[in-house]
């Protein structure tokens, strides 16, 4: 069954790595404390220099160090969140695919429900309701983002149950706890790690609209996404303030999708 | 036919019924007092009582839902605490604009990702193919907001071909509609893909080839009519992650819509507009996953004939 990574795979799992990496290396990387004016331009943003790579923003804070600290933010939210959604998704398709019926029917139409409400529309409507803070972005953003995983893992309970081997331990009288932890769950772990990789692009990229739409992780703490959002007023003068923290986004959520599509054709081969 | 179809209908009416209540539950945790925001922080209790009567806030909980969905059903979604007008005639006017951009990301999305997709399914397993996932996967992973920003500075800023956002003619709809539709096709893309290589390796295609057809007749006419159906369902109920992007796009290009007009109506904690506006779009995605549906079932002779239900 173990076959060796693709190409795609190391580069997300490198991609990953660094990423995590920077995160809890933060203090040493950085150059600046990402939270004090240390350009002298204040009131202005500062081109890029030598100094400052990537410019200082319009309280003269340098944006590399903002970037860098960025990462914590986004990393522990992101996997935080995606941990609630598996949590979520998995117990729900697990119930909702081994025991059918009744059940299956009843909470496949409460995803349903939840499919054809706008996600990031909920999400700020929740986070606007519990004021923005890191708890309630994590939980509000796993309360609304676990549909696909719950789908997934409903279909391939529904065909684990049907396999011999089910049958037969079903017909030596073994308790359906006893099922599902022992038999379902080993079974279909390798395709809940494919969505806890491509779940977490989805948490990540939510976590940052919904800083950018101002319903984020409250500063002082530095957001990528709410970056973006104070570079807008800049744009015309200061592009360079809005491009940066984007590509952070870009790299964080395509290490995760790339991490995800390269085990999905790991197992397709 | 006719069963599946009253099947559905009911089924979508459900859904809206689930949805309704889901609005109606965050409007009831919302922390903010409707009736002081109507009036006024330096209201007196008694004006602030009566206002509480006349919006029927003084009633036990499932009467105010009862009440509001009897409202709702008749059109009338209440009115914006913030804005003073109804709710309703604010959806309707905002409408268009919404519509015009959705429909136009949607075709441009679909277009690029099927190019895409059927590129990359063409030179399977070569350079081309792992490049064009790449690009895709890039495509997906870019938060829209940024990729509108750098629109914005790259085509309005730079090039100065475009309008800096807002409606000011056709032109205005160039930038947004882009954003919206370069991470659907990359979706898009990727679906199509597996699609028609699962196609591909199906027997009636060795017939095809057998046959003696070129090999591009026997992409687009025989594996391509396979691969498109999955992904006509899929574009309609990714419409529901479309107007996530809806509400981002319109953001940046203050464009006139309905998601700008929900983005203030959370900021306003306009509870009629924030209950209104979620509804809508629940309803609009309703609507159009039974369309597509339908359109599936018409396409596909085997749900038409009844032999898959």
């Amino acid at each position: 069954m173990r076959r060796r990574m693709g190409a795609l795979e190391a580069a997300g799992a490198a991609m990953v790595i660094s990423l995590v990496a920077v995160a809890a290396l933060a203090p040493i990387l950085s150059p600046h404390d990402p939270t004090r004016a240390v350009a002298l331009t204040f009131g202005d943003p500062g081109a890029p220099s030598l100094a400052f790579p990537m410019g200082t923003d319009e309280l003269g804070r340098d944006v590399l160090s903002r970037i860098i600290y960025g990462a914590r933010i986004s990393l522990t939210v992101g996997v935080a969140a995606m941990a609630l959604t598996l949590t979520i998704g998995v117990a729900i398709g697990l119930l909702s695919g081994f025991f059918g019926g009744a059940t299956d029917f009843v909470l496949m139409r409460f995803t349903d429900v939840m499919l054809s409400l706008p996600a990031l529309l909920l999400a700020m409507a929740f986070v606007a309701v519990l004021r923005p803070s890191l708890m309630s972005v994590l939980l509000v953003i796993g309360i609304v983002s676990w549909t696909q995983v719950a789908r997934v893992v409903r279909a391939e309970t529904l065909s684990m149950a049907r396999r011999d081997f089910m049958l037969a331990a079903r017909a030596l009288g073994a308790h359906p706890r006893r099922l599902i932890i022992r038999h379902v769950l080993p079974n279909i772990l390798p395709i809940i790690v494919v969505m806890a990789a491509l779940g977490t692009s989805g948490t990540l990229l939510l976590e940052s609209a919904l800083s950018f739409l101002g319903v984020g992780v409250p500063p002082p703490t530095p957001s990528w996404g709410r970056m973006i959002e104070e570079a807008l007023v800049y744009f015309r003068t200061a592009p360079w303030l809005a491009t940066f923290p984007g590509l952070a986004i870009l790299y964080a959520v395509l290490a995760f999708n790339l991490l995800g599509y390269g085990m999905l054709q790991r197992r397709a081969r | 036919m006719l069963a599946y179809l009253v099947r559905r209908i009911v089924f979508g009416a459900a859904v809206l019924a689930g949805t309704s209540l889901i609005t109606f539950l965050i409007a009831f945790v919302i922390p903010a007092d409707p009736a002081v925001a109507m009036a006024g922080a330096k209201a007196d209790p008694q004006t602030l009582a009566s206002i509480r009567h006349e919006l029927g806030l003084d009633q036990p909980l499932y009467i105010q839902y009862a009440r509001y969905l009897d409202r709702a059903l008749h059109g009338d979604l209440g009115r914006s605490y913030v804005r003073r007008e109804s709710v309703a005639r604010l959806i309707v006017s905002r409408f268009p604009a919404t519509a015009i951009l959705a429909l136009a990301a949607m075709m441009l999305s679909l277009v690029l990702g099927v190019a895409m997709g059927a590129l990359a399914a063409a030179y399977r397993g070569r350079a081309a193919d792992n490049a064009l996932l790449v690009i895709s996967l890039v495509l997906v992973s870019m938060p829209v907001y940024w990729l509108g920003t750098m629109l914005l500075i790259a085509g309005g800023l730079y090039l100065r071909s475009f309008p800096l956002g807002g409606w000011s003619g056709p032109l205005s709809l160039v930038l947004p509609t882009l954003t919206l539709a370069l991470g659907s096709a990359g979706y898009y893309s990727r679906i199509l893909h597996t699609n028609l290589a699962d196609a591909m390796d199906q027997e009636f295609i060795r017939t095809a080839r057998g046959k003696g057809l070129s090999p591009a007749r026997v992409m687009l006419r025989h594996a391509m009519a396979n691969a498109m159906l999955p992904l006509v369902t899929l574009a309609g109920l990714d419409l529901a992650g479309l107007f996530s992007g809806v509400v981002l796009t319109e953001t940046v290009f203050n464009w006139p819509g309905i998601g700008r007009l929900a983005f203030e109506a959370i900021f306003n904690l306009d509870i009629p507009l924030i209950m209104g506006t979620v509804l809508f779009s629940a309803f609009l995605i309703v609507v159009a996953n039974l369309i597509v549906d339908l359109l599936y079932s018409w396409l596909d002779p085997r749900i038409r004939l009844g032999e898959i239900r």
